[in-house]
């Protein structure tokens, strides 16, 4: 087995020096009648790497891929172009195989990178500190909500149905098993936000207001009112970003009022992957705040030579050392990912970022004219960054599989979203990005032609 | 106040070094080691390593109001630029890739590089989590296929892919736990949890609404069964078993205790960050426990990443797999392996679902790599991984229990991890010392001051991965910082000598938090 | 003024109805460099044994709890900017909270000076 560097000859010596019989022998303290003497049964043995390599290809090539249509899917997952750069560097075995920086004498690269990229997400999101990292935007999104019911002493969480409904259902599961409840009511097929529906729902009861910006309809809420409510009521802001490259176009949440902004940060670096190993981000306007936060920390120090670097700190939050009284039971965070993310940010910079963002907006806004002048369709959003929703003659849910026979992905439908109907089963998700090109336009328009006709 | 510091750690601190005096160059570089200085530092606001078209002026703005107006602060760098501030960046770490890792209970074992060939196919890189199933049933392939393996081997029922990490995975499981109580109306308050155990375990619990209780263990390092079996009642849910434990030790009383809480009504969960041991040895599913999460990142060889990202993936026994998250995947009634979703729950009988625990259908990326992990072993390879890293294990401990305190080392054997503790250090000499003497020798130190139950404990987790010439080297190394600290060695006081840096000033990093670069240069 | 000392670490100084609480010279040495502690409100109401502050080290963090019950008069804000009093002077000016003695007979059974000392050389 070539991963295996022991020899034949090692697994009969070794026992014997330590005055073993056999490896066999090593685990006497398993019940006999448990212990499997061989390899189970049914499974495949040993395989080349050749052999994996070719069994593995077989099953992507079940997939379609997205380069390999005109694409136009996002909903909280988005595709961009990542520099070949990225790739190259998350895959240096210093940064690949290295372990959670607790040695700090040697794993300063991985510190000074978790430090730029808390500084770049703190800037992004105009707050004042952000962590190294959560899971993902959905349990960044939990998080946060737990973290205001702590500061706040409050228990009552006001959902806007703009928020992503897995996020959604994310903070309703961990709600029901806990002392929090969520009140969420779901979006209404509409072009303006429903802030003032969400505004008047806030009371004293409230622990925080949980809004995404822009929202899984593509639409911007009007976070200063939002806030201006919610901080008269004594609640917390929490903002939710599912798409990064936006905030090279649209004001920092923090700087809007936001309290906490959480977000998925997928969108540079990281790549689609099917769902996963995705970036959650998670940072806080009010540094006073900082001890109720969950997950590692970064900071900067000296060593005892007057040399600076870096280590993770106030580690007494955390689970290994505060056990059941800790702020978040998470341990692991998305270390590699964040790498992604900030080799990509640093690939742009504010010129690139807004230049991106830019091109987004622009392709967006070139694709809902055209597609808002098919027959059967029409563009819901007042406003949007580069998603947008459409409103079909017909229900859309079949027809994106329709559409995806024809090797066009064609968007999410919102009824895979919310399978509720109400009229959303009618509504179409279509985002843009600078992957997708003028012809993939044209192709979706008259592929919805044709279907719509 | 109680227990204080009950592990012993303390760093205090550091005292300066006489490095630095010997031949100082005038950029602080020494030859293949460079200063890096900060992104914040290098970059510019004008400068752009993508090329990206001008921004189209008279394109329509469909931003609303809250187009952004002021500048955000980030750097750019140019590709060359980036590629040398990430390079010489990762000259600072240590990796798996240079050299042995034991860090205990975190199973640094090496990462295959066709993981990252095949989790890099277009086919699963390249697709979006809410495509039509139609064009992704080969990703759900992979899925259904891991399931299955990771079913197998640990004689389980069914098992929910979606948790993100282990700790996500553990609370996956209690709140199966708890979903299964609340359906038969048992309100039960308390979850007991060795002292032993991993902070994620005390912490997940209190995370599902659980109080936690502590488990006295035995002399010899395990559950003490007679004084679990007498706290044992109708408020207790559940049970958090490491096992093997974090002291290296396998829970010969496995059954028994399953049994023991079985019959007083509660669930067994147990903790798999150390299956690395008896993968293909034994199946916690034989011995009676209800949930356990396996960390794909450990015992399937996903990378560590710096800290992540992980995978949790947790096994389930029949009692326990009506209530698993969504997406969930289960064993059907004709025997066969289906991902079931929010959408088709219904179709597949999967109603009592607890929930969904993150967006999308887990993590991926770690998916395909841990079944080209486990394809490549086969169930042979995956038996011989097991044995070899007990071997490795059971050859330090009896290699080095003559000059290091080895407390639970004369029962018998270990499993994958030898313990040792700080017991017969010279006065002022501590773990901590040994650990970075340890960075000087070029190794990674091992996990030091846990579990919390040995005083100034040294985990040494050497896994399969390491050869007989690396484990004897490995042994000098740290016999001879065993001598040195036994003898009050000053110098070992001030290591390390060699890193990229000395000994870190955290008290300062805690008291005065400097958690982001304070302002832009440059711009 | 006579100054208690109770088997959890911490010393107690009473002036009438007034009492001062901070945690010992031997359990600052145990703890190591001390770089956060969070004292309880003033109004607070604590009953003995109850949890009243959280002292952290770099690696460890340990509860101070109310050795006689009573309200807070102070929290020693003092500690919020300098931690590491505790270390340099845990017994004068790395004090922790005041309260109002609600129960002088609760002092009854604390050690003096000679006695934790004796009870400390047992621990090591």
């Amino acid at each position: 087995m070539r991963y295996l560097p022991l020899t034949e000859t090692d697994r009969r010596a070794m026992p014997k020096k330590i005055g073993a019989l056999s490896i066999d022998t090593l685990f006497a303290d398993v019940p006999p009648e448990h212990y499997l003497d061989g390899p189970i049964e049914g499974l495949p043995l040993h395989a080349s790497e050749m052999a994996v390599e070719r069994h593995m290809r077989a099953l992507s090539k079940q997939n379609l891929a997205a380069a390999d249509a005109p694409f136009f899917l996002g909903a909280g997952a988005y595709r961009h172009h990542v520099p070949a750069t990225v790739d190259h560097i998350i895959q240096r075995g210093e940064f690949l195989t290295a372990y959670t920086p607790y040695q700090p004498e040697i794993a300063q690269g991985t510190l000074q990178m978790l430090f730029e990229f808390q500084t770049q997400v703190a800037r992004l999101y105009g707050c004042a500190v952000a962590n190294a990292s959560m899971y993902d935007g959905s349990t960044a999104c939990w998080e946060a909500i737990v973290m205001a019911a702590r500061l706040t002493k409050r228990h009552r969480v006001l959902m806007s149905g703009g928020v992503h409904p897995h996020y959604v259902s994310v903070a309703q599961t961990m709600a029901h098993f806990t002392p929090g409840h969520v009140d969420y009511e779901l979006p209404v097929l509409c072009s303006s936000p429903g802030d003032d529906k969400l505004i008047a729902r806030i009371d004293e009861e409230t622990s925080c207001v949980v809004v995404q910006y822009p929202d899984v309809m593509g639409r911007i809420p009007d976070l200063p009112r939002i806030a201006e409510a919610a901080h008269a009521a004594g609640a917390l802001l929490i903002v939710v970003n599912t798409e990064p490259v936006a905030l090279g176009a649209l004001e920092a949440p923090g700087k809007l009022g936001a309290d906490i902004v959480v977000g998925e940060g997928q969108a540079l670096g990281v790549g689609l992957q099917f769902g996963g190993p995705y970036l959650g981000l998670f940072a806080i306007t009010n540094p006073k705040h900082v001890r109720q936060m969950p997950g590692r920390l970064c900071g900067e120090t000296a060593d005892a030579d007057g040399k600076r670097g870096f280590v993770l700190t106030l580690s007494t939050r955390e689970q290994h050392i505060r056990r059941e009284k800790a702020t978040s039971n998470i341990c692991t965070n998305s270390g590699l990912c964040a790498l992604a993310f900030s080799v990509h940010m640093t690939l742009l910079g504010e010129k690139g970022l807004t230049a991106l963002a830019a091109e987004n907006h622009r392709l967006a806004g070139l694709a809902a004219d055209r597609l808002g002048k098919v027959p059967g369709v029409s563009v819901l959003n007042e406003s949007f960054f580069n998603e947008f929703t459409l409103v079909l003659s017909k229900e859309t849910r079949p027809l994106v599989r329709e559409l995806a026979a024809k090797g066009i992905l064609a968007g999410v439908s919102l009824g895979r979203l919310f399978p509720d109907g109400e009229g959303r089963e009618n509504g179409l998700l279509v985002t843009l990005t600078e992957t997708t090109s003028e012809e993939d336009i044209e192709a979706l328009a008259a592929a919805l032609e044709e279907a719509l006709a | 106040m109680n227990q204080i510091n009950q592990s012993g750690w303390k760093p205090g601190t550091p005292v300066p070094t006489d490095r630095g005096g010997d031949h100082p160059t005038a950029t602080g570089n020494r030859a293949l080691m460079l200063e890096e200085p900060l992104l914040f530092e290098l970059g510019t606001s004008e400068t752009c390593g993508v090329d990206l078209p001008e921004p189209d002026a008279q394109a329509a703005n469909r931003l609303g109001p809250l187009a952004r107006k002021s500048a955000i602060g980030l750097p750019g760098l140019s590709e060359p630029e980036t590629v040398r501030h990430y390079t010489r960046l990762s000259r600072q770490n240590y990796a798996i890739d240079l050299g042995l890792f034991p860090l205990g209970s975190c199973t640094m074992k090496h990462n295959p590089r066709l993981n990252e060939k095949v989790a890099r196919m277009p086919g699963f890189a390249d697709v979006h989590p809410l495509q039509p199933v139609d064009t992704v049933r080969g990703a759900l392939g992979v899925i259904n296929e891991l399931a299955h393996w990771l079913i197998e081997l640990t004689g389980m029922h069914g098992v929910a892919m979606s948790p993100k990490a282990g700790a996500h995975g553990e609370l996956c499981g209690m709140l199966c736990i708890r979903a299964a109580l609340e359906a038969r109306g048992d309100a039960r308050r308390v979850v007991l949890v060795p002292e032993s155990a991993h902070g994620t375990n005390p912490a997940t619990a209190a995370f599902a609404g659980y109080e936690v209780e502590d488990i006295p263990a035995a002399e010899d390092g395990r559950v003490d069964l007679a004084a679990l079996k007498a706290r044992l009642g109708p408020d207790v849910a559940a049970v958090m078993i490491t096992n093997p434990n974090t002291c290296g030790l396998f829970e010969r009383d496995m059954k028994a205790i399953s049994d023991a809480v079985h019959a007083a009504g509660g669930f067994v969960y147990c903790d798999g960050a150390n299956f690395n041991a008896i993968m293909g040895r034994v199946r916690p599913g034989d011995l009676g426990v209800d949930a356990m999460h396996i960390n794909l990142h450990k015992t399937f060889s996903t990378p560590h990443g710096g800290g992540g990202p992980g995978s949790g993936p947790v096994v389930l026994s029949e009692a326990l797999s009506p209530y698993g998250p969504l997406p969930f995947t289960a064993r059907i009634r004709d025997g066969s392996i289906e991902l079931v979703e929010e959408e088709n729950a219904d179709q597949f009988g999967h109603t009592h679902s607890f929930g969904r625990m993150a967006a999308f259908h887990g993590q991926m990326g770690m998916f395909t790599r841990a079944l080209a992990y486990i394809l490549s072993h086969g169930a042979d390879g995956l038996r011989q991984a097991s044995g070899d890293a007990v071997l490795n294990a059971n050859y330090l401990l009896r290699s080095l229990d003559d000059v290091l305190d080895a407390p639970f080392g004369k029962a018998g054997p270990c499993m994958h991890e030898a313990l040792f503790s700080d017991h017969g250090f010279a006065e002022g000499v501590t773990t901590l010392d040994v650990a970075k003497g340890l960075i000087d020798e070029g190794f990674h130190p091992m996990t030091m001051y846990f579990p919390l139950v040995v005083h100034g404990a040294m985990l040494v987790e050497p896994t399969e991965t390491e050869s007989k010439a690396t484990l004897d080297q490995f042994i000098g190394a740290l016999r001879s910082l065993a001598e040195r600290a036994k003898a009050g060695d000053e110098d070992l006081k001030s290591a390390p000598h060699h890193a990229p840096r000395a000994r870190l000033d955290e008290a300062q990093a805690a008291r005065r938090p400097v958690l982001a670069y304070p302002e832009l240069e440059n711009t | 003024m006579p100054r208690y000392f109770t088997e959890e670490h911490e010393w107690i100084d009473v002036d009438g109805d007034s009492a001062t609480i901070g945690i010992t010279d031997y359990a600052q040495g145990q703890l190591g460099d001390v770089v956060f502690v969070e004292t309880p409100q003033a109004g607070t109401q604590l009953g003995k044994g109850a949890e009243a502050a959280v002292v952290e080290s770099v690696k460890a963090a340990s509860e101070v709890y109310a050795p006689i019950s009573g309200t807070v008069t102070e929290g020693n804000a003092t500690l919020e900017d300098e931690p590491e009093l505790v270390n340099s002077s845990p017994e004068e000016d790395g004090w922790f909270f005041r309260l109002t003695v609600a129960d002088a007979a609760e002092l009854e059974g604390l050690m003096d000076e000679a006695a934790y000392k004796a009870f400390c050389e047992g621990l090591d």
